[in-house]
């Protein structure tokens, strides 16, 4: 495989509680705790796993937003963590994001070729009229109307915002765009709107997705590869339609397995794993395997000692004692 | 057998405008009715209406809403107040916010025997504990004492569901009770929802816009659009047919498990309309591959289709057919 666009390596994020009489450190929530991943060009990784699993805090160190507390990031040929401020400046014309909610996301005092000029503006990109060119052809790339550029974000509904932001996104000719739930806060007729946008903007200009999702059924449909999150960790990566079909990881299987299928008959003859419990605290996470504590089929070797990622498959690996045994197996 | 819950041609208007405008449906002992739609639909509206718990600026404007031998829509307050938390209990999508943050869970959940005057001969706060085991919280005692702030988003829809459930509902209306919650949880709550509802026969108004829940939960499903009911059939026909447009697309969109990977996707064309600038003849037909001239012209009733299940629309013959 060719040299990956991002490549993160043994990133660590980590966040001091507060306490004690001086407002020293008492304790660590390891939000990241050593994650490794990259994504090639014109690729879609998702990232999956619970609120709380740190997959959020990942795509914010990714954009410079959060400072990691060890590990490096590489784009291209650059590292991102210790670059000056001018490269992270250079840097922000790669790497854009979508939030979730195009509500928020949007100045309602703006019109939206102003909003959408303003990255251009920021980076000092053509001339006034270069940039006025540019929000109409960016309007016209996600399916709006060139003419709308006058109006304000309210006269949109929830889908347009969200094509809007994407344009905004978009005006730098981005590499590398993270979805952070883009379509979760729009209504259900939209959402297929938005991910037909998507699929097709990364067909005709190339772009790299890191997709964090929560609906699996979205990421099925979208990603090449999936990462799957618990509690600051990698516990499986590997092709989509692989760790779909033949979850290796517990955790995996059991996320799978909880997402009700939108078909009754497939539904009810399905064996469902329910977890027991919640995710532990990750300001206290369990010894072992972060999973143990919700595991069915934990053993003495996961309460004490954390699993290893393991390659289970052609660039699949997964982190489980039991399933993916880190000793070298095939040997007589 | 008499449904638990019939609602009949119910009218919820905000200044003058229906939200909810003409819907019916009823749900049986046992039974779980799902109610699906995007936002503005009116689904919630109807809930509200069937709790008596409106917004201050909507208006119950018409219709009945039979409830045993009470019909809702038009008791006093104080029979409603009765009524409500006993017979007729309500979950919703924030647990967080509709608990009370000052006052530990476990006496939350007893009060509801005390003020409907359950509590006779039995320590209300050990029923509550009970109650809390029941729905899976461990530790119950220990919990019991905790504040919600205490306690995870999961534990605290339990919490929610424990105090709904304590005084044995005939029916239990739950807004999209998983919706704020992870998919482990989900799974968990939605099998509690299942389990109590085998044990107790509480009929369930279950409404979400998640076709998957859904697929998992109901019995019977209603689809609902711009304040009305479109579609309405037992949850295998449905899915294995729809006689409504907006149902077909609706389900379409959905990228499946099965599906082939990035694919384009069908997709609706449009919006949601507002409330109150609704289309004339058949809501849907600004957004329907099927329109024509009738469907601009007359709102096409809630009709018997097959055997089982209700249609609104002019052309169902011509549905299977169009994707």
């Amino acid at each position: 495989m060719s040299e990956p666009l991002l490549s993160v390596r043994d990133l660590k994020v980590h966040f001091p509680i507060r306490g004690g009489l001086m407002g020293r450190p008492v304790g660590w929530v390891k939000a990241v705790d050593g994650v490794s991943l990259d994504i090639a060009r014109g690729e879609s990784v998702a990232l999956v796993g619970e609120s709380g699993c740190g997959k959020s805090t990942l795509g914010a160190a990714i954009l410079g937003m959060q400072k990691p507390t060890s590990g490096t990031i590489r784009f291209e040929d650059r590292e991102v963590v210790h670059g000056d401020a001018a490269m992270r400046h250079a840097l922000s014309r790669e790497l854009q994001i979508v939030f979730q909610d195009p509500v928020s996301a949007l100045n309602p005092k703006l019109t939206i070729g102003e909003s959408i000029a303003e990255p251009l503006a920021i980076h000092g990109v053509g001339t006034r009229r270069e940039r006025r060119e540019r929000v109409a052809e960016l309007l016209g790339l996600v399916g709006l109307h060139p003419q709308h550029a006058e109006r304000k974000p309210n006269a949109f509904s929830g889908g347009q915002r969200q094509r809007i932001v994407i344009a905004r996104a978009l005006a730098l000719n981005p590499q590398l765009l993270i979805l952070d739930e883009p379509v979760s806060a729009l209504d259900v007729s939209i959402r297929s709107q938005i991910l037909n946008l998507l699929l097709d903007l990364q067909q005709r200009l190339g772009l790299s997705y890191l997709f964090i999702s929560h609906d699996l059924s979205v990421v099925r449909h979208f990603a090449d590869r999936v990462a799957v999150m618990y509690l600051g960790h990698l516990v499986e990566t590997g092709p989509t339609g692989d760790v779909f079909a033949k979850p290796v990881h517990p955790y995996t299987e059991a996320l799978l397995s909880a997402v009700p299928l939108p078909d009754p008959v497939a539904q009810r003859n399905r064996k469902r794993i329910v977890l027991t419990g919640d995710l532990p605290s990750p300001a206290n996470p369990p010894k072992g395997c972060k999973f143990v504590t919700r595991c069915p089929l934990a053993q003495d070797i996961c309460r004490q000692t954390h699993p290893p990622l393991v390659e289970v498959g052609e660039g699949w690996r997964a982190a489980c004692h039991i399933r993916a045994p880190a000793t070298i197996s095939g040997g007589p | 057998m008499s449904p638990v819950l019939k609602v009949d041609d119910l009218k919820v208007t905000i200044g003058g405008n229906a939200v909810v405008d003409g819907v019916s449906f009823e749900v049986d002992a046992g039974e779980i009715l799902s109610v699906v739609g995007e936002s503005g639909c009116g689904k919630s509206m109807t809930a509200f209406a069937v709790m008596g718990l409106l917004p201050k600026a909507a208006r119950l404007a018409g219709g009945r809403v039979l409830f045993g031998d009470a019909d809702l829509a038009t008791v006093s307050e104080k029979q409603r107040r009765s009524l409500r938390g006993d017979d007729l209990a309500m979950i919703f999508q924030e647990p967080v916010a509709s608990l009370n943050p000052l006052m530990p869970i476990g006496r939350q959940i007893a009060e509801s025997l005390v003020v409907h005057g359950k509590a006779k001969g039995r320590d209300p706060l050990k029923a509550a504990i009970g109650m809390l085991e029941e729905v899976g919280i461990p530790e119950p005692e220990i919990r019991s004492r905790q504040y919600p702030f205490e306690l995870s988003g999961g534990m605290c829809q339990r919490a929610m569901i424990a105090m709904a459930l304590i005084c044995r509902p005939k029916l239990l209306i739950a807004d999209e009770p998983t919706t704020a919650l992870d998919v482990t949880i989900q799974a968990q709550i939605l099998e509690l929802m299942k389990r109590l509802r085998d044990e107790t026969g509480t009929a369930i108004l279950l409404i979400t816009h998640d076709m998957g829940v859904v697929a998992d939960m109901a019995d019977r499903v209603a689809v609902m659009y711009a304040g009305r009911v479109i579609e309405q059939a037992p949850v295998d026909a449905i899915f294995a047919r729809q006689e409504h447009p907006y149902t077909r697309l609706l389900l379409s969109t959905i990228p499946r498990l099965d599906g082939r990977p990035k694919s384009l996707l069908p997709s609706i064309e449009g919006v949601v309309p507002d409330i109150g600038s609704w289309p004339v003849g058949c809501r849907f037909n600004p957004r329907c591959p099927l329109a024509d001239q009738p469907c601009i012209e007359r709102q096409p009733p809630l009709e018997p289709r097959r055997d089982t299940g209700l249609a609104a629309c002019w052309h169902s013959d011509r549905v299977e057919a169009m994707l």
